[in-house]
């Protein structure tokens, strides 16, 4: 059962949390400037990586506060943690 | 007491103060507390436990815990039993009734036996290859009938079942040697320790051993261990506690199995422990050896048997031959000698064993060296072994004499297999060690530490100051580092042991490999013959390893036999995974107390007690205990439901609308930020007015509809549905967090704060003019779509001009806690006016009358604002919203896409069927065109009507369509869904 | 050889020293016709249709461990077809009727057992759904029943029949034709006839990326060297995103962590399939007696193929509110496997973005009964460059269009 770091509350249980889908996702716009493909990038594709991967995770029966995580999909370690806007180290994922 | 031969006079940890009845296969035997099932079972002497589960053979006791693969049995009756637990880790307690399984009528005569004969028809696999014609279905019944081993229970378990959170420094598993030095090395460095044990009582090995630890015998150096830890404050000490399953970031599960449950104390605990450290001390489980016959009843590990002399004063046989390829059995045969068995030999299949043998010659035991196990002979019990001297001569291999050797007991020793599985769980690598012939634990998560018989130490002195150096070294990766003093000690013996597998081929009898799942030799022989190589392909084609023992003596057999078998190594064959549980874990615990009521327990609001005590038939609805509609003595629901519906249409009704969402959106950027949010413009929403909009998900699908109000110029309050306001209160912070984090924006899920109770009916504002309010509800002062915040009989009140019904509704938002007194009030001040309490069931007829949308039932899960009617709006906002550009994909200008309508049956007295799908003609039955969503009786229209989707439905006003349910169709007309008052004249009164 | 009662009898009587082996092990071959990467169900039974159906037997199934050793020998065994869409009624259907007639077809006793399942519904918008969706499987041609609660007792006598359940059982959809089959046998079965057909079925053999010429893939590299071929096709469930990436592009997919559990062997206690509308859990009693269920998605991406105590804790917890009588029994051996989800449940039977490839996957937790279909379609696509009319509709294109054939509802797990 995962052992997260919320960056406010610090290490909690695995249930106390929510996953958000994998990072970098950026919301193109204007809609009247964005092609079908580029909408579809964004709602659909995924890198969906075996191995490090970066995330948003949300501590919801906590402070209900979103944050970054980079885990591996493979043995699940989690090698760092941030507050949303906080830079994270070069190379983790 | 009688004396009988199979039972010690004396010695043992039994009680022969308290002896105990038991039944057996319908037979009443009797033993002692202290005893298993199975110590008490050889000590009546009964040698026959249970059979095989394909093939029906006898067999007997191979083992004294949680490894044995024989001895499989079913608990009591009723509620209470319990199916194939091992005898060996059964309790004895009085009047305890046992029965073996798969056979019948007993164990001792099974009427299947014959089906061994059959054997050479049921290789591996057979039924791959056969049962084809006419169908497996014709054979599945009796091979269903036949399959199985114990009986599920048909009555609801009446236990109980805990669950309990515990975090440590480190957690030693295993109170054997090596577990407690390492528990004892943790806790005198002043770390914070959970030792954990499956046995009734600590000690592991230690409770057969004739040696002296630190000058005390070993079960005083146990108890003195135990004494320290438990009273050392940071420790806890579970006994009868299995962890069985290590999950990530070291979460180890343990199964506690209380031993005397009090009829309302639970009968097992589940422990979830968050360990920094984990101390693998779980010891290792003795191998039997391949070879022809060797299932009798009568074979088992020498290991075993030592164990029930030892500890349960039992005499396993009369005459005993102890086969091994290493050290420990000869301690075996020493203990029983000492219990009064005659040993006949002890063959070790080494040809220089070393000091073991010559003690053993010491002691009158003779042994024969260089020897292997050729098979077994008997028929229902072992009555002798023939060997065979084996020389290696420069290299080569000669046979050597036979020799027949009589014995009732034979005790096997192929080496030992340690218990890496919560290591191997946690992803630590396995490497094998030809010297021990094992599988030992490699280099792995630096947390764990695997010590004593689980990292291949037997020997004693090893464990305990092995295990000593874990614990410390534990407690010191946690920072615990205080003097922990010296590992304790004892005399230092051999432990050495070979690689023996399985005696050479040459006989085309069985030699077993599985025991419980009936698996030989030539059945993997077969599989790699077939080109089944792998390790998985050809656990799965024989069965080994999958029985209810998960191949504790049988993996490793297996494993080395496949490598011989493909010309390989035992590295190169791999191993099959190891997964949890280790031990098999009963559900109930798994669940835990989220069973019955406590299972997704259902939400209720304020009113519920009222509710409950008025007649109401309370059912889920969206997760919440509702109302769907008021029962009254000597009327029918249907009746009821009609009278609720009336009282709304013509006079007043109330409705409890509290687990409504409500969520507080405050800021200078609220009214930009639900303009994102919503479909619909929000921007120019007025200060005490409200809108209905739909909220899209970025795939443009409806997710939820309600009113936002405004109440002041930065503060809004926007209703949900009740089972959308969590997720859509979540999607409001997501957005503002992750998407939009520069907004100065606060929103707050008020729902539970809040009661809602929504007055309905033309009679509505004359019902609340009898309330003592400063708001002014006059319809000209409060008009349609409305929100006044004021206060209502002295409490605060927020009351607004909406409502589901299509009546001059207003919903009043009060404090949870008046929401009951504010009710009651209105019942009684509106008596006269005939006020009823209203649920859902009417509230649904009635919207559906009017023609209102219920998201989730009269959309799906692909429906778009055009889709329900709201097309034109898109074109009148110009800022983005969520969902925006979804709308302009191709697939959401489809003509064809299902839209909103009304249906009007042909026959105004029948009522559409609810999931009754549109086709176009009543002869194709092959292309739906949509489906009715809501449908009911009007009583105030005087005719059915009908909500649906429908393909294109918006082009289709006036057409006939067939809605087809069940095997029937019925005729209908395509029409507007605003079926009651469409100019909405009760709305706006 | 033909498999029958009496090859066994015959070969008993040689002490089954004289069986032929299933399949053989060569050695790749440096070009084929096809190679199709994947040797689970869906991989093997392409290829046996490729050449059964089409004539090319010039195939080679490119397998990295052992064959239908990843969701195809880790899924809950459940056949059915009782699906909303007409795409999906076809598609699914078609599969449970190549079931129908798998066993004879290759010669392997798949042990199909048509016992039934039944979906359960608990409140009155759950019966609404249920009255939704059999009719269209009635429009649909597939076989369905509306069940009342005596009669779905009469199906599953251990049913909860609490009067304070939780979750009461208010009626149930029943397809007789719907139930379990043997997932090891349909892999090894089709593995065999494949590979009695022709096809070179390679084990241990790891895509380690693709060959190009131009914009073109003409084949892979592995760890047992170059294969070349002018299709390629991908069935590896789970690892779809992994592959594609050395393709360079992606994929609507994420995989995620799908867990199953047995408990040990006990006698006849369940005799059909059972799936809850409400608590998400499906079971069913395998012939050698242990029950297999599963649940829900554990809910975050993972590969480790085991998944974690919540999710099994709620899947066991929804389990017993089904059937309180099975508490006492104990959970034997759990396991996870690797399921590509995608946004509306369907499979993606498609072209890839890149030119030789094709891709068959997105059967989230859907996978095994689509086995003999999901590899029939693809063979037809493979071989005439056409997909075939069951495989209408399920194109990578739906999701720049929106076309989503959303089948959320009708796989009974929600993710």
């Amino acid at each position: 059962m995962l052992h997260i770091s919320c960056p406010w509350c610090g290490p909690r249980d695995e249930p106390e949390f929510r996953w958000g889908g994998e990072l970098p996702l950026v919301r193109p716009g204007p809609p009247e400037r964005v092609c079908d493909e580029a909408w579809a990038e964004y709602l659909f594709m995924r890198d969906n990586p075996k191995g490090f991967v970066r995330e948003r995770w949300l501590h919801a029966l906590g402070c209900r506060q979103w944050f970054v995580l980079v885990r591996s999909t493979i043995t699940h370690e989690i090698r760092a943690t941030a507050k949303l806007g906080e830079s994270l180290p070069e190379g983790l994922a | 007491m009688k004396s009988n031969e199979w039972r010690l006079a004396r010695g043992g940890r039994i009680d022969r103060t308290r002896p105990l009845a038991f039944e057996f296969d319908g037979k009443r035997y009797s033993g002692f507390a202290g005893d298993t099932l199975a110590s008490a079972l050889l000590a009546n002497g009964v040698r026959i436990v249970g059979r095989s589960f394909k093939l029906h053979r006898p067999r007997g006791l191979v083992g004294a815990w949680c490894e044995e693969p024989n001895g499989i049995v079913q608990l009591e009756d009723c509620a209470r039993t319990t199916p194939n637990l091992k005898a060996t880790q059964v309790e004895l307690r009085d009047g305890m009734r046992a029965r073996s399984v798969n056979c019948w009528p007993n164990a001792r005569r099974d009427a299947f036996a014959p089906l061994q004969l059959l054997g050479g028809l049921m290789p591996a696999g057979f039924y791959y290859k056969t049962f084809m014609w006419p169908s497996w279905r014709t054979f599945e019944p009796a091979i269903r009938r036949a399959a199985g081993l114990g009986t599920a229970p048909t009555r609801p378990d009446p236990d109980r079942y805990e669950e309990r959170h515990e975090h440590c420094d480190v957690l030693v598993v295993g109170g054997g040697p090596a577990g407690l030095a390492a528990a004892l090395a943790a806790t005198r460095a002043g770390a914070r320790v959970i030792l954990a044990d499956d046995r009734p009582a600590l000690g592991g090995a230690l409770q057969w051993e004739a040696r002296r630890i630190d000058g005390l015998a070993a079960l005083d150096w146990t108890a003195s261990v135990e004494r320290e830890l438990r009273a050392a404050g940071r420790v806890r000490v579970l006994t009868r506690t299995t962890a069985f399953g290590c999950y990530d970031h070291n979460l180890l599960a343990l199964s506690e199995k209380l031993s005397e449950p009090a009829s309302t104390g639970p009968r097992e605990r589940l422990w979830h422990v968050r360990a920094a450290q984990v101390v693998v001390a779980a010891g290792a489980i003795e191998r039997p050896m391949v070879f022809p016959d060797n299932d009798l009843p009568g074979i088992m590990l020498a290991s075993a048997a030592m164990t029930y002399a030892a500890q349960y004063a039992v005499r396993p046989g009369r005459r005993a031959v102890v086969v091994t390829s290493g050290d420990s059995a000869y301690e075996a045969a020493h203990t029983l000698q000492a219990a009064g068995l005659e040993i006949s030999a002890i063959v070790d299949t080494r040809a220089e064993p070393g000091e073991p043998a010559a003690s053993a010659r010491r002691a009158g035991i003779e042994v024969m060296a260089g020897h292997h196990p050729l098979r077994a002979h008997g028929s229902r019990a072992v009555k002798g072994i023939e060997v065979e001297s084996i020389r290696a001569e420069a290299g080569a291999v000669q046979e050597g004499s036979h020799l027949r050797l009589e014995c009732d007991l034979l005790c096997v020793s192929g080496g030992w297999t340690p218990s890496v599985h919560l290591f191997s769980q946690a992803r630590g690598p396995l490497r094998y060690d030809p010297e021990r012939a094992a599988l030992l634990p490699g280099s792995g998560p630096k947390s764990f530490h695997c010590t004593g018989a689980a990292a291949g130490n037997l020997a004693l002195h090893h464990c305990l100051t092995d295990g000593f150096a874990a614990g410390r070294e534990a407690a010191k990766a946690v920072g615990a580092s205080r003097d922990a003093g010296r590992a304790p000690t004892t005399t230092v013996e051999s432990a050495a042991t070979s690689a023996f597998w399985t005696a050479p081929r040459g006989s085309r009898r069985k030699a077993w490999v599985d025991l419980q799942n009936d698996v030989t030799r030539a059945d993997l022989e077969l599989a790699v013959r077939e080109n089944l190589q792998s390790v998985e392909h050809v656990k799965r084609y024989t069965t080994t390893g999958m029985a209810v023992d998960q191949g504790k003596t049988s993996n490793m057999n297996a494993l080395a036999l496949l490598a011989e078998l493909t010309g390989s190594s035992i590295p190169q064959v791999g191993n099959t995974t190891f997964r949890p549980p280790y031990d098999p874990v009963t559900l109930g615990s798994l669940a835990g107390r989220h069973v019955g009521s406590l299972y997704h327990p259902l939400r209720r609001t304020p009113l519920d007690s009222w509710h409950a005590g008025h007649g109401a038939v309370l059912e889920d609805f969206g997760g919440w205990r509702r109302p769907a509609w008021y029962a009254a003595q000597g009327k029918t629901r249907e009746d009821r439901i009609r009278a609720e519906k009336r009282a709304a249409r013509t006079a007043v009704s109330v409705f409890d609308g509290s687990p409504l969402g409500k969520i507080e959106v405050r800021g200078p950027d609220a009214a930009m930020f639900l303009n994102r949010m919503y479909y619909n413009g929000m921007k120019t929403l007025a200060v005490g007015r409200g809108r209905y909009g739909l909220m899209l998900n970025e795939h443009g699908i409806i997710i939820d509809d309600g009113v936002c109000l405004r109440i002041a110029e930065n503060h809004f309050l926007v209703s949900t549905t009740s089972g959308g306001a969590s997720r859509i209160f979540a999607g409001f912070e997501e957005w503002l967090q992750c998407e939009w984090p520069d907004l100065q924006v606060l929103v707050t899920n008020v729902t539970s704060a809040w009661g809602n109770i929504a007055v309905a009916g033309p009679r509505a504002r004359e019902l609340l003019l009898r309330l003592e309010t400063d708001i002014d509800l006059k319809a000209g002062a409060f008009p349609h779509l409305a929100i006044r915040c004021g206060r209502l009989e002295g409490v605060p009140a927020r009351i607004a001009r909406v409502g589901f019904t299509g009546e001059l509704s207003f919903e009043i938002n009060i404090p949870a806690g008046y929401t009951t007194a504010l009710w009651e009030l209105l019942l009684a001040r509106g008596a006269d006016l005939g006020v009823l309490p209203m649920g859902i069931e009417a509230l649904q007829e009635l919207r559906t009358e009017k023609g209102y949308l219920h998201v989730g039932t009269d959309t799906d899960g692909r429906s778009i604002p055009a889709d329900v009617g709201m097309g034109a709006l898109l074109a009148k906002k110009a800022d983005d919203f969520v969902g925006r550009r979804s709308l302009e994909r191709s697939d959401s200008k489809r003509p064809d896409r299902l839209q909103f309508v009304g249906l009007e049956a042909r026959d105004p007295a029948a009522v559409l069927p609810v999931g009754g799908h549109v086709i176009g003609d009543a002869a194709r039955r092959n292309a739906s065109q949509g489906y009715v969503t809501s449908s009911c009786m009007s009583e105030a229209l005087g005719r059915s009507v009908a909500l649906g989707l429908v393909q294109a439905g918006g082009n289709r006003t006036g057409e006939t369509v067939h809605v087809y349910s069940g095997g029937r169709t019925f005729p209908a007309r395509i029409v507007s869904p605003r079926w009651y008052d469409p100019e909405g004249h009760h709305l706006n009164a | 050889m033909r498999f029958s009662a009496l090859a066994l009898a015959r070969n008993a009587v040689s002490f089954h020293r004289r069986w032929p082996q299933f399949w053989r092990s060569p050695e790749p071959r440096p070009h084929y016709d096809v190679i199709v990467v994947g040797g689970g169900g869906h991989g093997l039974a392409t290829a046996y249709y490729l050449a059964k159906e089409h004539g090319i037997r010039n195939v080679a199934v490119i397998e990295k461990g052992w064959l239908g050793g990843g969701n195809t020998g880790r899924n809950t065994t459940v056949v059915r077809s009782n699906y909303f869409y007409p795409e999906s009624a076809r598609l699914y259907d078609l599969s449970l009727r190549l079931y129908e007639g798998l066993s004879r077809d290759i010669g392997f006793n798949i042990m199909l057992s048509q016992r039934g399942i039944l979906t359960l519904a608990h409140n009155t918008h759950q019966m609404e759904m249920l009255a939704r969706w059999l009719n269209a499987m009635h429009l649909n041609g597939i076989d369905g029943e509306l069940l009342g609660p005596s009669e779905i007792r009469k199906w599953a006598p251990l049913l909860n029949d609490s009067p304070t359940a939780r979750y009461p059982v208010k009626g149930a959809v029943l397809q007789r034709r719907a139930g379990v089959a043997r997932h090891d046998a349909v892999a090894w079965g089709y593995a065999r006839a494949a590979d009695a057909l022709g096809v070179d079925i390679i084990q241990n053999c790891e895509v380690l990326g693709f060959l190009r010429e131009g914009d073109r893939i003409v084949g892979i590299e592995t760890t047992r060297g170059r294969i070349c071929a002018p299709k390629v096709a991908l069935a590896v469930a789970g690892h779809s995103s992994v592959l594609a990436a050395k393709a360079g592009f992606r994929l609507p997919i994420t995989s995620y962590a799908l867990q199953a559990f047995v408990t040990e062997p006990v006698k006849p206690a369940l005799s059909c399939v059972v799936m809850s509308m409400a608590t998400g859990a499906y079971v069913s009693q395998s012939d050698k007696g242990e029950l297999v269920t599963g649940g829900a998605l554990d809910l975050y991406p993972s590969y480790a193929q085991r998944g974690n105590l919540p999710t099994l804790q709620a899947a066991v917890a929804g389990l017993l509110e089904l059937f309180p009588c099975f508490s006492r029994l104990r959970m034997l051996r759990q396991w996870a496997g690797i399921v590509d989800v995608v946004h509306d449940s369907s499979p993606i039977i498609d072209r890839a973005p890149v030119k030789g490839l094709y891709l068959n996957c997105g059967w989230g937790t859907g996978g095994f009964k689509a086995i003999p279909g999901g590899g029939f379609v693809f063979a037809h696509l493979l071989a005439t460059g056409r997909p075939h009319p069951a495989a209408e509709g399920f194109t990578l294109g739906r999701f720049t269009s929106g076309a989503m054939i959303d089948e959320g509802a009708a796989a009974g797990i929600s993710h």
